[in-house]
């Protein structure tokens, strides 16, 4: 459809966490924007989608993706994983800035947004580094990262250890309007880990990473909010004392975030037993415990956002020995399903619930447009299908890696159309 | 046969039946070794290539000595480094290793899991002959073996297993087997070198296994010591003081044996640091069985070789 045509998104059941909507309704879109939620909408000469059955929501955001784009593009380009986000549901993806080199300068973010742009289908929202290189030291030229489109800093995967960088970091990105995003671990502590410390490492004989290097962490990030006033975003927590520190934290009324990813909440550390690399990530697979403490904090409200931590790897280098691979799983293509099928299906977390986790509790964590299906806000919408089984291969997948530890499930809840500015850019199976 | 398996690959996985039959089948093959002609031919044709990532005298020459007096041809490959730094992969190692066709691949790699990776890409019988830190199979079945032929049982004894358990094989091996077939494992050693939950590895860990905070409570009325080889360079990774404090505090001397029941055997997998975890006076007294263990290993070996190669393995 193009810019000047109308689109009827009929009988759906509208969920738009934004707005506290829960209906069945028809979603007129028109001029790429949406026009009117309500009952028994017509438009002439609108093209129309019969949404019967099926659950119409704002677009997805994901708020944690690598895109391997520049530097790795054998595992992922800014264009495959536009196509595996849209696949998923995903309309808007942050893209962390661990590429080939950092993007910890303005000039890279430009060709991450242009590159994003060639593609198509998805937003992609570069992230940029908190310091230079990512090394730790020096800070980013984080305001000029900020005007090439940067919307967030991070040095993901390589956390800020020197807690005096961190707080200037925080202290210049507050003042700069720029959210500081953090892959919570003490690196000394968690040293050579590669999988949850517990009794599955000792059995395994692997080095485990212990949760206090992860709430450690979290914790210090959290005085640093206080201290500095910066909005704090703690990415994939994944254990149930980080929950707790994230709850004291917004209980008192600081500016801090989260977000959890689906293979936390839907997988333990006993999946490591076999030595599948597709069980490495970082942070570890915890335990049931840790689980159903991000499932509850799902439910009640904690958690802002179901994030993917897409992070694709060529199947050459997962082919190795368990210490020696790469950390990370993909998760476009599977989030909603795994999201569905464990959080609501097994776990009964209302579907509003799991929708304003893909949607507009990221949005506010970022300040990002979209989330929303409020008259006149861009039309980025994902049509699903809550009951619709699927089995999940690999091979089939947009992205160009395969690294799931998903493959082979069954799960329940799938993407049926994908529509970015009013424009399909996705229609499954 | 109770015995049906296609790979060796740890003690976890073995039920008491399957260890059973290994150790027994291991003594009527010992009295192979005692023969003025070491050999019969009933692997004969048959190839085991031994391949090492980490150096190693016992476990490959008992590995190759093994399969020799079974009249298979034996193969050592050396490599001194693991698949990553040589830029080929896993798979890529596997295939190799298929297309040479051997009946029999010991494999002992630094990385925990190799040998299960290996044996789901690879046709031959895969052998586990230490994983880094997770199982040494053919050492616990050898220790098995020499405590049930000094003491005539398992069940029922209690054995103390002493250093560092973290980065132990032999201790997580040993563990398994002997709590699978009866024994009390009592574990002491620096806390930083015993692993989180260990005591929690085993099915039943009731009584069956115990982390004691000294090596007093561990050797207290034990009828086996086991114990294990210290790395020098674990102090520089702060996990103990020194190997001066590590002997005083950790070492068996006579007088420590002294606690342990009085026919007590006391057990190294080697190499023996003397010394620093066991003085010479008990390392060279007659309760010491750290030889005996090694003579054992070739008939232990030699078991596992027949048992999953062996033409009633087929």
């Amino acid at each position: 459809m193009n810019q000047m045509s109308k689109l009827l998104i009929k009988g759906g059941r509208v969920i738009d966490p934004s707005q506290h909507i829960d209906k069945v309704a028809d979603l007129l879109i028109e001029d790429g924007r949406v026009k009117a939620i309500g009952n028994d909408l017509t438009a002439d000469d609108a093209e129309v989608f019969d949404a019967g059955g099926l659950v119409v929501a704002p677009g997805f955001i994901d708020l944690h993706v690598h895109l391997r784009e520049p530097g790795q593009e054998y595992k992922e380009t800014i264009a495959t994983g536009a196509a595996a986000a849209v696949a998923g549901g995903f309309t808007a993806i942050c893209a962390m800035p661990n590429t080939r080199p950092v993007n910890d300068n303005a000039s890279l973010t430009r060709y991450m947004v242009s590159k994003a742009q060639e593609a198509g289908l998805a937003r992609v929202y570069p992230i940029g580094a908190i310091t230079r290189g990512s090394e730790g030291t020096e800070l980013a030229e984080m305001a000029d990262l900020k005007a090439a489109g940067a919307v967030a800093v991070s040095d993901d995967g390589r956390p800020v250890m020197n807690s005096q960088v961190m707080r200037h970091a925080m202290e210049y990105a507050r003042d700069h309007g720029l959210v500081v995003v953090d892959h919570c671990q003490d690196t000394q502590l968690s040293a050579g880990g590669v999988m949850n410390e517990g009794r599955i490492s000792t059995l395994l004989g692997l080095k485990g990473i212990s949760r206090a290097a992860e709430e450690s962490h979290i914790a210090r990030d959290i005085m640093l909010s206080e201290l500095t006033g910066a909005r704090v975003h703690i990415a994939h927590l994944s254990t149930a004392g980080a929950i707790e520190l994230v709850r004291r934290a917004k209980a008192r009324g600081l500016p801090v975030t989260c977000e959890i990813t689906p293979h936390h909440f839907a997988l333990t550390d006993a999946a490591v037993v076999g030595f599948d690399t597709n069980t490495k990530m970082n942070p570890p697979l915890r335990t049931e415990e840790d689980c159903m403490a991000l499932i509850e904090a799902a439910r009640d409200g904690l958690v802002d956002a179901i994030a993917t931590d897409h992070a694709p790897h060529h199947e050459d280098e997962k082919m190795l020995e368990y210490d020696q691979a790469p950390f990370g799983v993909i998760g476009l293509e599977t989030a909603l399903g795994v999201a569905l099928t464990v959080l609501h299906h097994a776990n009964g977390v209302a579907l509003a619930r799991v929708v304003e986790m893909l949607t507009a509790g990221p949005a506010r964590a970022f300040d990002l447009a979209g989330g929303t299906l409020a008259v006149g806000a861009v039309a980025d919408v994902t049509v699903f299908d809550p009951q619709r089984e699927w089995t999940v291969e690999p091979q089939q997948f947009k992205s160009k890696s395969h690294n799931t530890p998903f493959g082979g499930w069954r799960l329940r809840g799938q993407v049926v159309a994908t529509f970015v500015a009013g424009s399909e850019v996705f229609r499954g199976p | 046969m109770a015995f049906n398996r296609k790979d060796l690959l740890g003690i976890r996985e073995l039920s008491v039946e399957e260890i059973t039959t290994i150790l027994d089948t291991a003594t009527s093959f010992k009295e192979i070794n005692e023969r003025p002609i070491k050999k019969v031919p009933t692997l004969r044709g048959k190839t085991v290539i031994n391949f090492f990532f980490e150096s190693s005298t016992r476990t490959r020459t008992s590995f190759e000595i093994a399969a020799k007096r079974l009249s298979a041809d034996s193969i050592n490959i050396s490599a001194s480094t693991s698949s990553v730094t040589k830029g080929e992969t896993l798979a890529d190692t596997a295939r190799n290793l298929q297309a040479m066709a051997p009946d029999a691949i010991v494999i002992r790699h630094p990385s925990p899991g190799v040998p299960y990776q290996l044996a789901r890409l690879i046709d031959a019988s895969i052998i586990n002959g230490g994983d880094g830190a997770h199982e040494h199979p053919t050492q616990a079945l050898l220790d098995a073996f020499t405590i049930r032929e000094q003491k005539g049982r398992i069940s029922g004894l209690r054995v103390a297993i002493i250093g560092d358990i973290r980065h132990s094989r032999v201790a997580r091996s040993n563990t398994h087997l002997l709590t699978k077939l009866g024994a009390q494992v009592r574990i002491a050693g620096p806390r930083p070198l015993i692993p989180p939950d260990y005591e929690s590895i085993v099915e039943d860990s009731s009584d069956a296994l115990m982390v004691c905070n000294r090596i007093e409570a561990a050797i207290e009325g034990a009828d086996v010591v086991m114990m294990l080889r210290i790395q020098r360079e674990r102090m520089s990774e702060a996990f103990f003081p020194s190997l001066k404090e590590y002997s005083i505090q950790y070492g068996l001397t006579l007088k420590r044996l002294e606690l342990a029941a009085k026919d007590a055997i006391v057990m190294h997998p080697g190499p023996m640091n003397r010394g620093v975890e066991i003085s010479s006076d008990v390392a060279d007294s007659n309760r010491s069985l750290i030889l005996e263990q090694v003579h054992n290993g070739v008939a232990v070996r030699m078991a596992i070789l027949f048992l999953l190669i062996g033409a009633e393995g087929e």
